[in-house]
């Protein structure tokens, strides 16, 4: 592998392991906060990217789609937690377990209900529709470029709400002990909402983001799931840091696995997870 | 996170009486001559079988495996390599050792798996079907993504299981087998370690039981069960493909204890015939006003699941206790 060749690889790495995270981030909070597994996470991913394809096609604009687009996914998780997910925060997994893949099934009925089922894309904006030439033959997209940035701004900015602000510190506390952060006087309902909001908005927007590079189409929030709880898992549960660290981790993995060793690249990231938690087995940086 | 489910272990006498008339009908059943739904019905009892290996875990032992499948899947895998592409294989020998492989299997991954807790335990045992999932679907030579072909359906002793109506009682003795296998174990001193390990693991460890052994016999074991089932599985469809070990087919599993009530095996069994049923059920619903009910069957069976959780949390079978008995 030449060093352009290397570089793109490591840029694609970075890109995947980024818009994993921007998922993994919502599922470990609210996983770590509310103690619910979510396995219809995948479907606010899948929901964002066909927001992103109705709304272009109204508007032809993506940015004004990504905005609207982020709005109407903050509402949705809202109220999905207002009317359902609060009810199963003391459930036991088993009963989270079967309700989300529930709602799998219903979001994937009423996605095909509204949009069909056929694969659709979303154009690159005008202005992103050009690429970095590296050598003579290869050459990157801009695009890609723009959703590394972004999902670098995004990142560090949940990186300095987290950590440095009150709303972060409150956060954190519920992670650590819900309960006694409730004594001590946060307003755990409404940080619960929030939170939730929030995730489901991260993953909506992972999804939107994606939608020009890869397609949109049905069932792909199932595979990006499966992947988004490795990363959560490496990560340690309930751990921002943690989460982006295993992410990046888990990009890198996938990416030149798929180079290097095609045939079982994708096995290697579960032996990664596997061979982690034979280690620590709370994951990475379990608080 | 909660208590555990209560369970009806001591099966009431309705359900004995239930059980009954089902294994009759089940019996009679091919005499109504109806080829499409003795087929139907012979898919539902091997899943039925797979459901009954899971709830070894999940309801007796408290380990909640989100990918049963890959056991499942495995031993049709091992049916399919052992098949010669033009002459029937011996199911006295496939049987046993796809049953053996999936027993194999289960063993080593879970060696690893039962050390971990809760989430982790889902998520570990997700992970590791997940690999066997890909190393099949990633190697042209394990069958790819296309998966492979049983040309020819095993055979021997006079028992062709090419002929539906053998295949179809074949099933039907080893649903029966293993319901009377694990309803035996449950009550056995094995069952209520396992039973003590759900209720309380510290304990159990207290009393001098050394719980990983006896978590990962269950492990091996459900294993093996599941292998059974994804052998006839694959004797069924003539096919097998990496989808039977996928997490969709782990969450199927699943669905079908909790649906039913897990924990006394009766409840598994019930469970998968009550998912197959609703099903088929829904995707059979017809066109009203224009709306084709039918093909948004995954909307009612995403309500029905849900609806569930929300109101019977301990499955058709918990409908049946008395209110005052909860808890």
């Amino acid at each position: 592998m030449d060093l352009a060749n290397f570089l793109i690889q490591l840029l694609n790495s970075v890109q995947y392991g980024l818009l994993l995270f921007l998922l993994a981030a919502g599922l470990t909070l609210i996983f770590g906060i509310m103690g619910v597994v979510n396995l219809a996470h995948g479907s606010f991913y899948m929901l964002g990217a066909y927001l992103a394809y109705a709304l272009t096609g109204a508007w032809d604009s993506l940015a004004l789609a990504v905005l609207v687009g982020t709005l109407l996914s903050i509402g949705i998780g809202w109220l999905l937690e207002k009317i359902l997910f609060r009810h199963f925060y003391h459930r036991s997994h088993l009963d989270q377990v079967l309700l989300t893949f529930g709602l799998i099934y219903i979001f994937e009925e009423l996605r095909s209900m509204l949009w069909g089922d056929d694969v659709h894309s979303v154009g690159v904006p005008e202005l992103l529709n050009w690429s970095i030439n590296l050598t003579d033959t290869l050459s990157y997209p801009a695009y890609r470029l723009f959703m590394l940035v972004i999902c670098s701004v995004l990142a560090l900015g949940l990186w300095l709400l987290i950590g440095k602000t009150k709303l972060g510190m409150k956060i954190r506390a519920g992670a650590f002990n819900s309960d006694m952060a409730q004594a001590l006087g946060v307003n755990i309902v409404r940080l619960h909402a929030l939170v939730f909001a929030m995730g489901v908005a991260l993953a909506a927007l992972g999804g939107m983001l994606i939608a020009p590079l890869s397609s949109v189409y049905p069932y792909m929030g199932s595979q990006v799931l499966i992947m988004c709880f490795v990363v959560v898992v490496i990560g340690g549960i309930g751990s921002v840091r943690g989460a982006l660290t295993a992410a990046l981790l888990v990009g890198l993995v996938d990416t030149f696995g798929k180079v290097l060793l095609p045939e079982f690249a994708s096995m290697l990231v579960y032996v990664l997870m596997a061979v982690v938690l034979l280690y620590k087995p709370e994951g990475l940086f379990k608080q | 996170m909660s208590a555990p489910l209560a369970h009806l272990e001591i099966l009431p006498r309705s359900v004995h009486f239930l059980l009954a008339l089902g294994l009759l009908a089940l019996l009679a059943f091919p005499w109504t001559g109806q080829d499409f739904y003795t087929q139907m019905v012979t898919r539902m009892m091997i899943l039925a079988i797979f459901a009954m290996s899971l709830d070894l875990l999940q309801g007796i032992t408290g380990l909640v495996s989100l990918g049963h499948a890959a056991y499942f899947g495995l031993a049709g895998y091992v049916l399919a390599f052992m098949s010669p592409a033009d002459a029937a294989a011996s199911w006295l020998i496939t049987l046993p050792v796809a049953i053996l492989a999936s027993a194999l299997v289960a063993l080593v991954i879970g060696f690893f798996v039962v050390r971990t807790q809760g989430i982790y335990f889902i998520m570990v045992t997700m992970a590791f079907a997940q690999m066997l999932y890909y190393l099949f679907f990633d190697n042209k030579g394990l069958g790819g993504s296309d998966g492979l072909y049983i040309n020819v359906r095993p055979s021997a002793l006079g028992l062709d299981l090419e002929n539906k109506l053998v295949l179809y009682y074949f099933t039907l003795v080893s649903l029966v087998l293993v319901y009377v296998f694990l309803r035996r174990l449950l009550w056995s001193p094995f069952g209520r370690t396992l039973n003590g390990i759900r209720l309380n693991e510290h304990r159990t460890q207290a009393l001098g039981y050394a719980s990983f052994s006896y978590k990962l016999t269950a492990f091996t074991l459900a294993g093996a069960l599941a292998g059974l089932a994804g052998y006839l599985w694959g004797v069924q469809t003539g096919y097998v493909n990496p989808e039977l070990m996928g997490f969709h087919m782990s969450a199927h599993a699943i669905m079908m204890v909790i649906l039913g009530g897990m924990g006394n095996v009766a409840g598994a069994l019930i469970g998968a015939f009550g998912f197959e049923l609703f099903l088929h059920f829904f995707k059979d619903l017809p066109t009203v006003g224009g709306f084709d009910l039918g093909k948004h069957w995954q909307l009612w069976m995403g309500s029905l699941i849900v609806l569930v959780v929300i109101v019977a949390p301990q499955g058709l079978m918990g409908l049946l206790r008395p209110r005052s008995q909860d808890d």
